[in-house]
């Protein structure tokens, strides 16, 4: 990265003071939150994918990916989803809860860490944009790659439609409230 | 054992999973789940063009890339190995408004009256997937996270800002599916 992006950018941070850099900056954006210290080569991400491919099928099964089921959801004929997030949440937080208590670090012996997310306007604001967003496809990001992946093929096009979305906002950030 | 998989799994089977993930993603490598991030991933990867927000070591974060990778994996393998053929259980009300608009077909997950390739050229598909998948990406990186980053990663971890964007997901959700997603459906 060059300098004089930096110098117009103090948002960004180069490694090391990454890692330890102000969370806010990285967090927000949610990127390098989870920059591991240690170099691995790339197939060492092996394991994610094995992570994502289990999600995604759970994803299918469950029929989280459903259109009707997200539909139901919001017009509350249903409790599934209701039900799968609520379960989730709960799971997480006892998983969450056990990993701080106990310390437990990662395979690779490197501590866990959790930093505070901050209030912005952007969880409001981007938050119905994505609800109202989220209604018309009955999907979330996650579900929409499922989707694609169980022979929607024209869900592609809500991809590469969802990554235009995401480049405009990077394009306007500065202008929007925060 | 594999006729009990194919059937569609009960939400507290899948609800357990799904927050396993969370665990599972920390223990592998201090991870934290959340998909919505790989839009941007993609974005800086691919035409990142001068824009700060998309300036940044992206190969960093290649392992959420991966993982997406995965969920089309394994989206295929439920889809393909582990097909249930029976009909999709849709709520009773919904499938009386649905059929009203010519959607009736409940063989698949997602209904193939409304998501196919020859609708992509209406004013309907342009909707459906073109501006609806605009306001996820564009309100995802807007609110910092998605379903996964702020309602499971963030919400596990009792985080508030996560929990006010949950409820402004939801408030979204519930104004669209209820008042815009009918309008749309007539189109």
């Amino acid at each position: 990265m060059s300098n004089s992006i930096k110098e117009k950018n103090p948002r960004i941070i180069t490694s090391p003071e990454y890692k330890h850099s102000d969370f806010e900056v990285r967090s927000l954006d949610t990127h390098c939150v989870n920059a591991s210290e240690k170099e691995v080569p790339l197939w060492y991400n092996l394991k994610y994918m094995a992570a994502g491919i289990l999600f995604g099928a759970v994803l299918v099964k469950s029929e989280v990916i459903s259109w009707f089921r997200i539909q139901e959801m919001f017009r509350l004929e249903s409790f599934h989803m209701y039900g799968v997030i609520g379960t989730a949440v709960v799971v997480g937080a006892i998983s969450v809860f056990l990993i701080k208590k106990l310390k437990i670090k990662t395979i690779r012996g490197e501590e866990i860490d959790f930093q505070d997310k901050k209030y912005n306007k952007g969880q409001v604001i981007g938050g119905l944009i994505f609800g109202l967003g989220w209604a018309i496809t009955g999907a979330c990001p996650g579900p929409l790659f499922a989707q694609l992946g169980t022979g929607a093929t024209v869900v592609a096009v809500t991809i590469l439609s969802a990554i235009a979305g995401t480049w405009v906002y990077g394009k306007l950030r500065d202008k929007l409230p925060n | 054992m594999l006729e009990l998989i194919k059937q569609p799994w009960h939400w507290s089977v899948a609800g357990a999973v799904i927050g396993l993930m969370v665990p599972l993603l920390l223990i592998l490598g201090n991870k934290h789940f959340g998909i919505s991030a790989n839009l941007r991933h993609i974005c800086a990867a691919c035409f990142p063009g001068n824009i700060p927000f998309f300036k940044y070591e992206w190969k960093k974060e290649v392992w959420n890339l991966f993982f997406a990778a995965g969920i089309i994996i394994g989206g295929f393998v439920a889809a393909h190995y582990l097909h249930d053929p029976a009909q999709v259980k849709v709520a009773p009300a919904l499938a009386a408004d649905l059929a009203a608009v010519g959607i009736d077909d409940h063989t698949e997950l997602i209904p193939s009256q409304l998501f196919n390739w020859d609708n992509l050229l209406t004013i309907k598909g342009l909707v459906f997937f073109v501006v609806g998948g605009f306001l996820v990406g564009f309100g995802t990186r807007y609110a910092g996270g998605c379903t996964s980053g702020h309602a499971i990663s963030g919400l596990a971890n009792l985080q508030g800002p996560s929990l006010v964007a949950t409820i402004s997901f939801m408030v979204g959700g519930f104004i669209s599916a209820n008042l815009i997603v009918p309008f749309l459906l007539k189109l």
